[in-house]
């Protein structure tokens, strides 16, 4: 079982500034996570899901605890191999999108494969290939402000999944969007949980999505305060 | 990457366009009033470059610029000429005389006196006559460039505001020189003075018929250097044999910029016009550019966490910049140099040498690096956690 976890973290701790000042972020968090399973973040505003998520993925560093992202330690990297391994193995999907607003669908969802340097041309293929594979077949040209937010946040999705990562990590991914869109923008999600095999979470606000989680994790003061598993008819 | 870099900047058409207007802006004041004032400056010295056959300058070790008025005595000519290595040196006057024309009007002229036996030092080019009608009776060449407005004659006529109407003088026409006659024999073409006054071409001996009375009249003396002997060295041994300065063209033309620009306001004026031009740049596309970049810093956020390592931003914003200000730099260099072509070069002193679009594009290059730099930091300093806020 331990070795099907693509994250194994343990009593995380973290915490802003110094002094008066200084702001507990998490005070002994613990996430596991197996391949192949969907889980959701939930807690209020300031309970350390952006925290802890930004550990994982490695964007940030704990001050204690222990913590095994697909069998690294993202800490013990230094920056290049942290930065590479990232860009290698974690697809982001964020609650803006953040898609560049001047480039097209298909160069916006090459990026991450430029970014690691792969040819123009084979980077273009892969991403039109990706576009496809999330039903925007035929939108490689548009720009994402032609485009609603539900094809923007699937264009997102699509550069997220490009360089195939293991772990996918998602903000917040339907809070910009109408509640159809953001169910069908799910189901692509769970897809690549349940049927890729990779590893998903997903921060969320919106209990309209619940159902499509294996677990949900919630989290309160910085600590994973319960977990639950959605009822299986709404699965 | 730095394809996708290119299209983030062309494609924010507003800050790009801001960007470009505001580097072509400051482009365009650098180097146009960089060359302004290099014209200018150039000017103080035309006379030098209008007497291209010495080589070198001797004047009195006082003389400020080639427009100071400080003569030598006659016996220095010879004392020039007993310094081995020089082929010739010959006398040269140079002073202002007033000039009565025609109709009664006055006026003041700086007259040339030039050596008698081998015209040396005279005009370069002529418009009409030669350089040799100097050796008729009280013989005068005049300037081209002064004959409309001073140097110009009443044809007797008068116009329908009751006003004479005059025309250019030419071969032939007579004036006064200090009350003594002078005839236009030439015409010729100098290049444009900072000095007022009209050029009058005349011999050494007739100049000093024209001059009151004094002792010292040799303005200073001018030296052709043997064949194969360095003007720099023998302007150093007549330095020392006579204890007269002796400067080859270059820098005498050097010390008379020198002096312009030491004894006048103009290197100053000129001086706030350019940095204005350069704050302007700083203040408009630096500001613009370092918005751009933070309107872009979610995007370069979103790249970081896929993976964009911080030299990779660095290259993207850096070559955004660099491309910003090639465009805004040719910009603003083709509107200056347009603006010199577009001018009549005997009014405006325009010359743009090739130190200017040098110099404006270094300055392009501290405002987009300035501004760059200070991108770059909030690039690099970018909060991991901001790439999961909206």
């Amino acid at each position: 079982m331990a070795t099907n976890l693509a994250i194994d973290a343990a009593d995380v701790t973290k915490a802003y500034g110094k002094g008066e000042n200084r702001v507990v972020a998490l005070a002994g968090a613990d996430l596991r996570v197996p391949y192949g399973e969907l889980v959701m973040l939930v807690g209020p505003s300031g309970c350390g899901k952006t925290t802890l998520i930004s550990i994982l993925a490695g964007l940030l560093r704990r001050d204690g605890g222990s913590c095994s992202v697909l069998g690294v330690d993202p800490q013990a990297l230094r920056n290049g191999p942290r930065t590479a391994w990232r860009g290698r193995n974690v697809g982001f999907v964020f609650q803006q999108f953040n898609l560049v607003p001047t480039v097209t669908a298909q160069e916006n969802v090459a990026i991450p494969l430029l970014i690691q340097g792969t040819p123009r041309a084979e980077a273009m293929a892969r991403a039109g290939e990706m576009l496809r594979k999330v039903g925007l077949g035929g939108r490689e040209c548009s720009l994402p402000l032609q485009m609603s937010g539900g094809q923007q946040q699937r264009v997102a999705i699509a550069r997220a999944l490009a360089p195939n990562p293991r772990l996918l990590v998602c903000d917040e991914p339907t809070s910009a969007l109408d509640g159809a869109t953001g169910q069908s923008v799910m189901e692509l999600v769970a897809r690549v949980a349940h049927d890729d095999g990779h590893a998903v979470v997903v921060i969320t606000h919106d209990e309209r999505i619940y159902r499509f989680a294996n677990r949900i994790v919630h989290m309160d003061d910085g600590r994973v305060t319960r977990t639950d598993v959605p009822p299986k008819e709404h699965a | 990457m730095l394809r996708i870099a290119i299209k983030m900047l062309f494609g924010d058409g507003a800050r790009f366009y801001g960007i470009l207007l505001g580097l072509a802006f400051a482009s365009l004041l650098i180097a146009q009033q960089s060359s302004i004032f290099v014209g200018l400056m150039s000017r103080t010295s035309a006379f030098i470059r209008d007497t291209p056959q010495a080589d070198i300058w001797v004047t009195d070790p006082d003389l400020l610029s080639v427009d100071d008025a400080k003569a030598l005595r006659d016996t220095d000519l010879q004392r020039v000429r007993g310094v081995p290595g020089v082929a010739w040196a010959v006398p040269l006057f140079k002073g202002l005389l007033g000039v009565k024309l025609g109709d009664g009007r006055r006026t003041v002229c700086e007259v040339v006196g030039i050596d008698d036996a081998t015209l040396i030092g005279g005009p370069h080019t002529m418009l009409d006559g030669q350089v040799a009608d100097l050796r008729q009776a009280d013989a005068v060449i005049v300037d081209n460039r002064r004959l409309a407005r001073e140097l110009r004659m009443a044809t007797g006529e008068r116009g329908p505001d009751g006003k004479p109407i005059y025309r250019p003088m030419r071969v032939g026409d007579e004036m006064e020189l200090n009350e003594r006659r002078a005839v236009v024999v030439g015409i010729c073409d100098n290049g444009e003075s900072f000095q007022y006054a009209p050029q009058v071409y005349t011999t050494y001996s007739r100049a000093l018929q024209f001059q009151p009375a004094v002792r010292r009249v040799m303005s200073m003396v001018l030296v052709k250097a043997e064949p194969g002997q360095d003007p720099a060295e023998l302007a150093r041994q007549i330095e020392a044999r006579t204890g007269l300065s002796a400067l080859p063209a270059s820098p005498f033309e050097w010390k008379t910029i020198g002096f312009w620009m030491r004894e006048t306001g103009i290197p100053i004026n000129f001086g706030i016009a350019i940095a204005l031009g350069f704050f302007v740049g700083v203040a408009i596309a630096g500001q613009m550019f370092y918005n751009f970049t933070l309107e872009n810093l979610k995007y370069f956020g979103a790249m970081k966490a896929m993976g964009a390592s911080s030299w990779l931003l660095l290259r993207m914003v850096a070559l955004q910049g660099v491309v910003a200000g090639a465009i805004g730099l040719g910009l603003g260099l083709g509107l200056a140099s347009a603006f010199g072509l577009s001018n009549n070069p005997d009014r405006l002193a325009f010359v743009m040498t090739w130190h200017i679009p040098v110099i404006t594009a270094g300055a392009v290059l501290v405002i987009v690096v300035g501004a760059s730099l200070i991108s770059m930091i909030r690039v690099i300093r970018l909060d991991p956690k901001s790439v999961f806020q909206g």
